[in-house]
């Protein structure tokens, strides 16, 4: 575990990732397959099946450390994450050792096999074992969510370079539903010719923000626009009679979306499309409608009703089987109109139609009407660019409708946590009615490091009462809150919910009576809801 | 009911017996200073009390003041209170305040650590019937490495920063933290460049004996090539700032309790978090309180709910000090 913890201190030491990717490298260069492997599978949100639940670790982790239970749940929010938390208030380990990771995994797996008390036992002789930042690793074996800023793309680099093999190709490998305690180093990584998986999706291509005119790209004739879909972005993979589902951050959602096993039914095998699931009735839904159909895995008939879904699609990243990623724009969507131009309307599948514009003037027109078309704004895309993997600048950009905007008044604070612990960074607003202030959103972002140090030290003075760790503050700040969207929603107070509220502006400048009513949210709400 | 021994106020802790404050936060006629944190020695009280060791840089922070010494130790009666300052290890100077009134005891910590750090007057327990303690790191998880083997983690890192081309660049508080880790730096690696803020403290202190290694003043012509091999000490306001573009390529470095949180390092965003601190972490706090033999503990400054409960299920009568007034200046207070 020494060489996987010293890997971990270098990685989340630096910012730099040049240095990250150096030490990736070299830490591949030189531990055996085995360890790579499930290193690999770590970074890549893989982890052993859970043979022991988080309040177990919390109580025995309390009990080792001689805490009330209650202390260390106080301490778990302060910190952030439950497996550091229980990493930093063990005491020294009695018998230190150097077991690899691999030792470590498998030591877990086979708890499963164990009675309760005897996992127990295996639990705390790790700990025994291990020092500081092995057992936070180790505590993260079981509680997952390995976040420690090496992303996809990083990790595919440093793999390319330590096996000197092509990074679209390692891109490529990485992808899909494999596991480490069922596959080898070899087989994912090396073999000549790898079972092709029915299911790989390719890695998706993201856009960046325009944040300049969009004159700046020059003749209006070599761009391709279109809405930006308010949805969840979505690869849909046909191939060998099967269909899967594949989110951005590559979880398979086939389950949860079962209207798209009639994909196959209208579209020939080796075809996969990238794409945005939409609620959709003759027309795109609200979010909101969607938002029922995310998180549950079976869906019962009546919200499938309810709220249908289909695949706007907007690319075709294989063609009769073959990679199609390397045709330029134009052509890849000239064979994805011919594809769906014969779907019926019963098929999940429908075309992003692609929006005409004669000039950037006109472009701008069009996308400010975005929210009447329920879009976030426009997309534009190079017409002889190729399919590119990750955020690449230049070819995709997203042109997004400024936000909508509400003056509102901080009346609750609450400490963050994590990278936040020592900071106020939680915040309640409220808008008038009348004389009275009702809150309607919470918000958590959009301040400078420097502006919650302030706020954080005006929190501390100006607190009227708390309710554990929430503190009611005096009414006297204003804050420009900025939103995406705005619905009606019967579980706020407020009757109202926003979408991606943050604070945008601190409005010194504004005294407490010239912040916004629930009126004028209310107008918002019948305008944009 | 008698008038408590000291009582918290809105300018802060009040002894109605001797008609004075403890660090208080605005203007007051008389005003006992622990150390010369900004958050603890403000300006614009009409008499102010504080160790021999501290006045120098109280005065150099405050400028004309009508202050008045005390050694460790010496009794001094104001009004109907007998008062005395203890060491409270945390900077060079600081103090915790001792406050008798017929007998009965009460301690102010200030703020304290337990650890000697070869610097600051060793941390003294001081019995008493009630103890004010703060409470800054008041949580389990905070638990601090011997000091020697920081040491040994920031020589490491200035040397492999030289080795990779880097100059290292340490940010710390300019009152104690600077000068602590000065005593830590092995000077044999290479010289030791200070912003002027650090300077003119570690002059005010080297001045008064403590033994501090030797300093070259970072000012406008300095030429970093002229130092080779050189660590920068600054204030954690300057790391990021345009100041730091004549040292060329850097790495960054942080020291501070709040280091032992991951998130914390990493909102930092310095190269390398080092957890070093003039606060009391969880066993020493415990160990401090304990040592007092004080049955009342208001706990202040910190985890102050939690803390107050841990203390409460073993058995102290504790309580938060109701009114907690955080620093405006972090750059000067905690950690």
């Amino acid at each position: 575990m020494k060489s996987f913890a010293a890997l971990f201190n270098a990685i989340d030491r630096t910012t730099r990732t040049k240095e990250k990717t150096a030490a990736l490298t070299s830490y591949l260069r030189d531990v055996p397959d085995v360890e790579k492997l499930w290193t690999v599978a770590l970074f890549t949100g893989r982890r052993p099946r859970r043979a022991v639940t988080t309040t177990q670790l919390r109580e025995w982790a309390a009990e080792r450390a001689g805490l009330p239970l209650w202390l260390l749940e106080e301490s778990y929010p302060i910190v952030g994450d439950l497996a550091e938390t229980i990493a930093l208030v063990l005491p020294p380990p009695k018998r230190p050792a150097d077991l690899p990771l691999s030792h470590w995994i498998t030591r877990l797996q086979r708890l499963h096999d164990l009675p309760p008390e005897a996992r127990k036992d295996q639990i705390l002789d790790a700990w025994d074992q291990l020092d500081a930042t092995e057992r936070l690793l180790f505590n993260k074996l079981i509680t997952g969510g390995f976040r420690i800023g090496v992303s996809q793309k990083l990790m595919t680099r440093a793999i390319a370079a330590a096996t000197e093999r092509d990074e679209a190709e390692i891109a490529l490998r990485l992808m899909g539903k494999w596991r480490a305690d069922t596959t080898t180093w070899h087989a994912l990584i090396e073999a000549d010719d790898p079972q092709a998986d029915a299911s790989r999706p390719y890695p998706f291509y993201l856009a960046y923000q325009l944040d300049d005119a969009p004159e700046d790209l020059g003749d209006p004739g070599d761009w391709q626009a279109e809405w930006k879909w308010d949805g969840i972005r979505g690869q849909l993979v046909l191939r060998g009679g099967t269909h899967h589902l594949w989110s951005r951050g590559e979880e398979l959602m086939t389950d949860r979306f079962p209207e798209f096993a009639r994909a196959l039914d209208f579209l020939p095998g080796g075809t996969v499309l990238d794409g945005e699931v939409l609620a959709w009735d003759d027309g795109p839904l609200p979010f909101s409608t969607l938002q029922k159909r995310i998180g549950r895995k079976t869906v019962p008939k009546k919200l499938l009703a309810e709220a249908p879904v289909v695949l706007v699609a907007y690319d075709l990243l294989e063609h009769d089987g073959q990679d199609f990623r390397a045709e330029p724009l134009a052509t890849r969507r000239a064979q994805l109109e011919a594809l769906l131009g014969q779907t019926p309307p019963e098929a999940p599948l429908r075309l992003s139609p692609p929006i005409n514009f004669a000039n950037w003037q006109a472009l701008a027109d069009t996308r400010a009407t975005a929210r009447e078309a329920r879009a976030e704004g426009v997309m534009l895309k190079r017409l002889d660019s190729p399919y590119l993997s990750g955020r690449k600048k230049g070819d995709w950009w997203k042109w997004k409708l400024d936000p909508l905007t509400i003056d509102a008044v901080m009346i609750y604070a609450q400490q963050g946590s994590g990278r936040r612990a020592n900071l106020f960074t939680d915040f309640t607003f409220a808008v008038w009615n009348g004389n009275e202030l009702v809150p309607f959103t919470k918000a958590y972002s959009g301040l400078t490091d420097e502006e919650f140090r302030k706020i954080t030290a005006w929190v501390r003075k100006n607190t009227q009462q708390k309710f554990g760790p929430v503190r009611q503050v005096k009414s006297h700040h204003v804050f420009e809150i900025a939103f995406e969207g705005i619905h009606a929603s019967p579980r706020h107070k407020s009757g109202i919910a926003l979408r991606f509220p943050r604070m945008s502006r601190w409005r010194h400048d504004k005294p407490l009576s010239e912040a916004n009513s629930l009126d004028d949210l209310k107008a918002l709400l019948a305008t944009y809801g | 009911m008698a008038e408590p021994v000291l009582r918290f106020t809105d300018r802060g802790i009040y002894c109605p017996a001797g008609d004075f404050y403890i660090d208080p936060w605005r203007p007051v006629d008389r005003a006992l200073i622990t150390h010369g944190h900004a958050d603890h020695a403000r300006p614009g009280h009409a008499r102010y009390l504080a160790t021999k060791a501290a006045a120098p840089v109280l005065r150099h922070r405050l400028g004309e003041i009508t202050l008045d010494t005390i050694r460790y130790g010496e009794p001094r009666v104001i009004g109907g209170a007998t008062v005395s300052f203890h060491p409270a290890g945390h900077v060079p100077g600081s103090a915790q305040i001792r406050v008798e009134v017929g007998g009965e005891v009460w301690v102010a910590s200030g703020d304290y650590k337990l650890e000697q750090d070869g610097l600051s007057e060793p941390f003294e327990p001081v019995r008493c019937h009630s103890f004010i303690t703060e409470c800054t790191f008041g949580l389990p998880v905070f638990a601090w490495d011997p000091q020697a083997q920081v040491a040994a983690e920031l020589n490491a890192w200035w040397t492999d920063s030289i080795a990779n081309g880097r100059t290292p660049v340490l940010g710390a508080y300019s009152l104690g933290k600077a000068q602590r880790l000065l005593s830590m730096l092995d000077p044999e690696i290479g010289p030791i460049l200070t912003h002027g803020a650090i300077e003119t403290t570690t002059q005010v202190l080297r001045g008064q004996g403590y033994d501090l290694p030797q300093t070259h003043h970072v000012t406008p012509d300095l030429d970093i090539k002229e130092h080779p091999g050189a660590l920068v000490l600054a204030p954690p306001a300057a790391l990021g700032s345009d100041w730091m573009r004549r040292f060329g390529l850097v790495s960054t470095g942080f020291a501070s309790g709040w280091m032992r949180m991951r998130g914390v390092r990493r909102r930092r965003a310095s190269d390398r978090g080092f957890v070093i601190s003039d606060h009391a972490d969880w066993p020493a706090l415990n160990r401090a309180i304990a040592e007092t033999g004080a049955e009342n503990i208001y706990a202040t400054h910190g985890y102050t709910e939690i803390f107050a409960r841990w203390l409460r299920e073993d058995g102290y009568n504790a309580q938060v000090v109701p009114t907690e007034f955080g620093s405006d200046d972090e750059e000067d207070s905690a950690a």
